[in-house]
C-alpha cells in the first residue's frame, strides 16, 4: 500500500510556463520542479549556461533573473515564470558585453568552463556597483569556483571593464 | 624520399581539391596487421590559401590548439592571422595522442617544426621553378615566397598544388630561435572568444538529432555489483525511456532529458552486492602502507652508498591521502552505436584508449569506432580515463540510439580514480658542518600503471621518472620505491607522484636546514653548488639528465624576486621548496600569515626553466593555474574511503580554493633557447612544501601530513 502511494507521488506532472530568456517569449512545458539549468540546456538549447555540481557550491550555473544572480541548477523553473531571464548569450544586448571584451583582453579563460558563470556573476556585480573594490569583488566572485585557477585574472578583467567605464546592469534587455 | 628515422618522416603530398599536405609517416599495424603508410597531415595548404593546421592533442585548458600550431607556423614562415586550427579525432597516424605528462609541447616540438619547415622548403622551390629563378634568390615571408630582385610575390595558396608535386627535402634546416616571429610572442588564444560567449562546445554540450540523456547508478561500494533491482518507479517518471544494467556494477537510467534521468535514477531501487571490499576505510589503506614499508623496494636512483655516511642522522615519515580531480565538467560523452559503427564525442585526454576501449566494450573492431575530440572543462588526468566512453557506447548499444551520458558531481566524486595515497620514509646524515651527506627517500605507493594491468618494468610506474627525480648533487642518495597495494580505483592525477614526491622531499630538506640552524634557500643552494673542480653537476635519472646548474638557475630567481633577503613585515612569514619533473626546473617562495592557526597565502613568486617558451601568456597562464590547485591539495583535498565507499560527495566536503584564498602569483622564466619542456604540471609540487615550510617559519610546527586543515 505504502509503495503504491509512493510510485503514485513521483509521477511526474507537465505544467506549461512562460519565460522570457534573453529578451524572447518561450513558451514550455516541463515538471515544474526542473531546475532553470535543464530547461534552459536542454528545452532551450542554451549551454553557455554550466552543470557543475547542481547543489549551488560552484556557480559554473549563473544566470540572471530580473538582473539578478541566481544558480539555475537550484531555481525550479516553475519560481522564475514569467520573469525575465538573461543567459550569456544574451548578455551583450549588442556584440560583446564589457566584462566579455575584459575577459579576452585579460586572457582569462583557460578551459573555460565555468567563465560564462563567472561573467554573468560580474555582471550582476557591476550591475549594482560599477567600480567595485577588491573586497567587494571577492564577495560577490567567492561562490564561483574556478579548478583552473583563473581568479586573479578574473579580478583584472572585472576591474577592466569598471574602469571602461561603461558597464551596464546584467539582464539589460 | 627517405626516412628520417623508422619512427618518424616528413610526409607530402597531394590535398583534396589540389593543394599541399604535409604530415609525417608513421608506420602503423592495419587490420590486416602488414604496415600500412598513410599521411597524418598536420598541415594542409589550399589553392585558396587557406592553410590549416591540425592539432593532434586534447584541449583541456592548457592552450595546446594555439601552441601547437604556433610552432608549426613558426617554421612555415606562416602568417598567424590566416591560421585556420582543426582538432584532429582518434587516429594510428599522428602516433600516441595521449594528452598528458605535460608532453604536448615537447613531444610535438620536433615533428611540428619539421612539418612547418619541410613544407616552406617546398614552397620556396615551387616558387624558383615558377619563376625559373635559383633557389637561393626566394624567400619565405608571412604566408607568401618573395624574390626579392624582381618583387615579385606568390602566396602559398598560389604554390600548394605545385609544391605538392615536388620532392620532400630531406635535410630541412630549422630555424634559430633568435630568428622566431612567432613562437615566444604573446598570441592570444585562439578559444578565448568562444568561451566567453558561451559558444565553446564541451562534451557536454555536444547535441545530435535523436540524442537521449542517461545517468548510471553505480554500486558505491568499490568492486560491488548490481544484485536486483526494482524499475517500476523509475519508468513511471516522465521522459524514461529505459531502465537496464550496463556492465555488472551499474544500472542506466536514459530519458530525453536530463533532468528525467536523473529523477528516473533517484526513483530507481538497486540492491548492491557490496562485495569483497565493504569493510575498506581509509585508516585500513593506510596500515597497509605502513606494513609495505617493512618490505624491501625497487631502488629508482643511487649514488655513493647511504650507507657508509657517517653523523648527525636524521628522520621522518610524510604521509598524504587520496585526492580526487575534480574538473568543471563532471563526465560525459556521447555515443551512436549503429551496429557496425560506433561514433563518440568525447571530451577525453586519450582518444586512442577511448576508441579501442569502446571497440572491445560493444564487439567492434577499432577502425569501426570513431572518436571525436572536444573540448574539455578541465582534465587534469581524470579524462585519461575512458570509463565514461565505455559507458556511453554500451548504453547506446542497449538503447540502438545515439545517447549522452552525463555523470553528476557526486558520481565524479565518488567515481573517480584518485591520487595514490602515500607514506614517505626519509632519512639524512649530516656533516659536522650540518651539509647532508646521505639522503634517503622511500616511497611508498600503490602503483597506478600496475592496478590498471599495465605495471612497468620492476614495478615501476612508466611515468615515475617524470617525477620523482632528485635533483641535488648529493655524494650518497638512495631513492626507493616501494609497492603497496590497495583496491581503491587510482588515476594519473595532475603532476601525479610529483606531488608525493616534492612534498616529502622538500619539507624534509627544509627540516634538515632547520636542523643544521642554516638558510633554506642558502642550504639548497649548497646542495647545487659546483663541485670542488667548479663543475656543474649532471644528474642522470632514468634517460634524463638533469642540471643541477639550471635548478640553481630557478631557486636563485625565485628568491630574488621574492626579496628572499629582504625582512618581511610583522606578521608575514616564507617558504621556499625546488623541484623538477616533466623535464622542467621549479622553484617558489610562498609568503604567509597565520589566522587562527590557518595559513593565509598572500604571495607566491615562481620560477621557472622550461627551456624554449613557446607563448609567455599560456605560460603564465599554466603556473598560477597549477599553483592554485596545488593549493587547493594542500590545504584540504582528502578523499576518504568508509565501509568501502568514498564518503566526500561535491564542492562542499571538497572545497577547493575560491576567490578569497587565491594567493598573487608572480611568474619569472629563465630566459632559454634549450628545447622546450612541460609547463602544466611542474608548478603542482613545489607549493604544498613552500607553503608547509612557511607555516614552520612562522610556527615551528612541521606539517608531515597533508591536507593541511584536516
Amino acid at each position: 500500500m505504502v509503495v503504491q502511494v509512493a510510485i503514485q507521488s513521483l509521477k511526474k506532472i507537465m505544467a506549461d510556463f512562460t519565460l522570457r530568456v534573453n529578451g524572447s517569449e518561450q513558451k514550455i512545458s516541463v515538471p515544474p520542479e526542473t531546475p532553470l539549468l535543464w530547461v534552459l540546456r536542454d528545452t532551450l538549447q542554451l549551454t553557455g549556461t554550466k552543470f557543475g555540481c547542481g547543489a549551488g557550491f560552484c556557480g559554473a550555473c549563473t544566470v540572471h533573473v530580473e538582473g539578478s544572480a541566481i544558480r539555475s541548477c537550484s531555481t525550479p523553473v516553475s519560481q522564475v515564470a514569467g520573469k525575465s531571464i538573461t543567459t550569456i548569450e544574451g548578455l551583450g544586448a549588442s556584440g560583446l558585453h564589457v566584462l566579455q571584451q575584459a575577459w579576452i583582453a585579460e586572457e582569462v579563460p583557460q578551459c573555460g568552463y565555468c567563465q560564462t558563470g563567472q561573467i554573468m556573476t560580474a555582471a550582476a556585480l557591476l550591475g549594482r556597483t560599477p567600480n567595485p573594490s577588491d573586497e567587494q569583488i571577492t564577495q560577490a566572485m567567492n561562490g564561483n569556483l574556478c579548478r583552473c585557477g583563473t581568479y586573479e585574472r578574473i579580478r583584472k578583467a572585472i576591474h577592466r571593464a569598471a574602469g571602461a567605464g561603461t558597464a551596464v546592469a546584467g539582464g539589460a534587455r | 624520399m627517405s626516412p628520417l628515422n623508422r619512427r618518424e618522416f616528413v610526409a607530402a603530398g597531394v590535398a583534396a581539391g589540389a593543394g599541399l599536405v604535409v604530415g609525417f609517416y608513421l608506420p602503423h599495424k592495419g587490420r590486416t596487421g602488414k604496415e600500412a603508410f598513410s599521411p597524418n597531415a598536420y598541415l594542409r595548404i589550399t589553392p585558396d590559401n587557406k592553410i590549416t593546421i591540425v592539432v593532434a592533442r586534447s584541449e583541456m585548458g592548457q592552450g595546446v590548439r594555439t601552441a601547437l600550431p604556433m610552432i608549426l607556423a613558426e617554421e612555415l614562415e606562416a602568417d598567424w592571422k590566416q591560421i585556420e586550427i582543426e582538432q584532429a579525432g582518434a587516429s594510428t597516424l599522428y602516433g600516441d595522442q595521449t594528452t598528458g605528462g605535460s608532453a604536448s609541447v615537447r613531444t610535438t616540438w620536433d615533428p611540428m617544426r619539421k612539418a612547418g619547415a619541410a613544407a616552406r622548403e617546398m614552397l620556396i622551390s615551387a616558387a624558383a621553378v615558377t619563376w625559373g629563378v635559383p633557389r637561393s634568390t626566394c624567400a619565405a615571408q608571412d604566408g607568401s615566397i618573395l624574390h626579392g630582385a624582381s618583387k615579385r610575390r606568390l602566396s602559398y595558396g598560389e604554390l600548394a598544388a605545385m609544391a605538392a608535386t615536388l620532392p620532400i627535402p630531406t635535410d630541412v634546416p630549422l630555424k634559430q630561435s633568435k630568428d622566431y616571429k612567432i613562437v615566444g610572442q604573446r598570441l592570444a588564444r585562439v578559444d578565448t572568444p568562444s568561451k566567453v560567449k558561451g559558444e565553446a562546445v564541451f562534451g557536454i554540450d555536444f547535441r545530435m538529432p535523436g540524442m537521449k540523456f542517461a545517468v548510471l547508478s553505480r554500486c558505491p561500494t568499490i568492486g560491488g555489483k548490481v544484485l536486483s533491482f526494482d524499475d517500476k518507479a523509475s519508468k513511471k517518471i516522465g521522459g524514461v525511456s529505459y531502465v537496464g544494467k550496463i556492465g555488472d556494477a551499474a544500472m542506466a537510467v536514459v530519458a530525453d532529458s536530463v533532468w528525467g534521468a536523473m529523477e528516473g535514477r533517484r526513483a530507481l531501487t538497486v540492491n548492491w552486492d557490496d562485495g569483497p571490499n565493504k569493510d575498506l576505510n581509509t585508516a585500513a589503506v593506510l596500515e597497509a602502507l605502513k606494513q609495505a614499508a617493512a618490505k624491501k623496494g625497487t631502488s629508482l636512483y643511487s649514488v655513493g652508498d647511504v650507507a657508509k655516511a657517517t653523523g648527525r642522522r636524521i628522520s621522518a615519515e610524510y604521509e598524504l591521502p587520496f585526492m580526487a580531480h575534480a574538473p568543471m565538467e563532471p563526465g560525459n560523452c556521447t555515443a551512436n552505436y549503429s551496429g557496425t559503427t560506433c561514433e563518440l564525442w568525447a571530451p577525453t585526454q586519450v582518444p586512442q584508449d577511448c576508441r579501442d576501449s569502446v571497440a572491445q566494450a560493444v564487439g567492434l573492431d577499432p577502425d569501426q569506432v570513431k572518436v571525436n575530440v572536444t573540448l574539455m572543462g578541465g582534465g587534469f588526468g581524470r579524462r585519461l580515463e575512458h570509463d565514461y566512453a565505455v559507458e556511453a557506447a554500451l548504453v547506446s548499444k542497449a538503447i540502438q540510439s545515439p545517447v549522452k551520458v552525463i555523470w553528476t558531481r557526486e558520481d565524479d566524486m565518488r567515481f573517480s580514480t584518485y591520487r595514490p595515497a602515500s607514506l614517505h620514509q626519509l632519512s639524512a646524515v649530516l656533516d659536522g658542518a650540518g651539509w647532508p651527506a646521505a639522503f634517503t627517500h622511500r616511497i611508498i605507493a600503490p602503483s597506478i600503471s600496475g592496478q590498471k594491468g599495465q605495471p612497468g618494468p620492476n614495478g615501476v610506474d612508466p611515468d615515475l621518472p617524470d617525477e620523482a627525480a632528485f635533483v641535488y648533487g648529493l655524494p650518497n642518495v638512495s631513492l626507493e620505491y616501494v609497492l603497496a597495494e590497495t583496491a581503491v580505483p587510482l588515476g594519473w592525477m595532475r603532476s601525479v607522484y610529483a606531488l608525493q614526491a616534492g612534498f616529502a622531499s622538500e619539507s624534509f630538506i627544509d627540516e634538515l636546514a632547520a636542523a643544521a640552524g642554516k638558510d633554506p634557500l642558502e642550504y639548497r643552494l649548497h646542495m647545487l653548488a659546483q663541485n670542488q673542480n667548479g663543475k656543474d653537476q649532471d644528474i642522470q635519472y632514468f634517460t634524463t639528465t638533469w642540471h643541477t646548474a639550471r635548478m640553481r638557475g630557478v631557486l636563485q630567481l625565485a628568491a630574488d624576486r621574492a626579496g628572499w633577503k629582504n625582512v618581511l613585515s610583522a606578521g608575514r612569514f616564507r617558504g621556499i621548496a625546488c623541484f623538477g619533473c616533466f623535464g622542467s626546473y621549479m622553484a617558489e617562495v610562498v609568503e604567509i600569515s597565520m589566522e587562527n592557526d590557518v595559513p593565509r597565502v598572500h604571495r607566491v613568486v615562481a620560477a621557472v626553466d622550461c627551456g624554449q617558451v613557446v607563448n609567455p601568456s599560456i605560460l603564465e597562464q599554466q603556473i598560477p593555474g597549477g599553483i592554485v590547485y596545488a593549493l587547493s591539495n594542500a590545504l584540504r583535498a582528502k578523499i576518504t574511503i568508509e565501509k568501502g565507499r568514498v564518503v566526500q560527495g561535491n564542492f562542499d566536503d571538497y572545497e577547493p580554493v575560491r576567490m578569497d584564498e587565491a594567493p598573487v602569483v608572480e611568474v619569472y622564466a629563465v630566459p632559454s633557447v634549450e628545447s622546450p619542456t612541460g609547463i602544466g604540471e611542474p608548478s603542482v609540487p613545489p607549493l604544498a612544501p613552500a607553503l608547509c615550510n612557511a607555516i614552520y617559519a612562522a610556527t615551528k610546527k612541521r606539517i608531515r601530513a597533508l591536507p593541511i586543515l584536516s
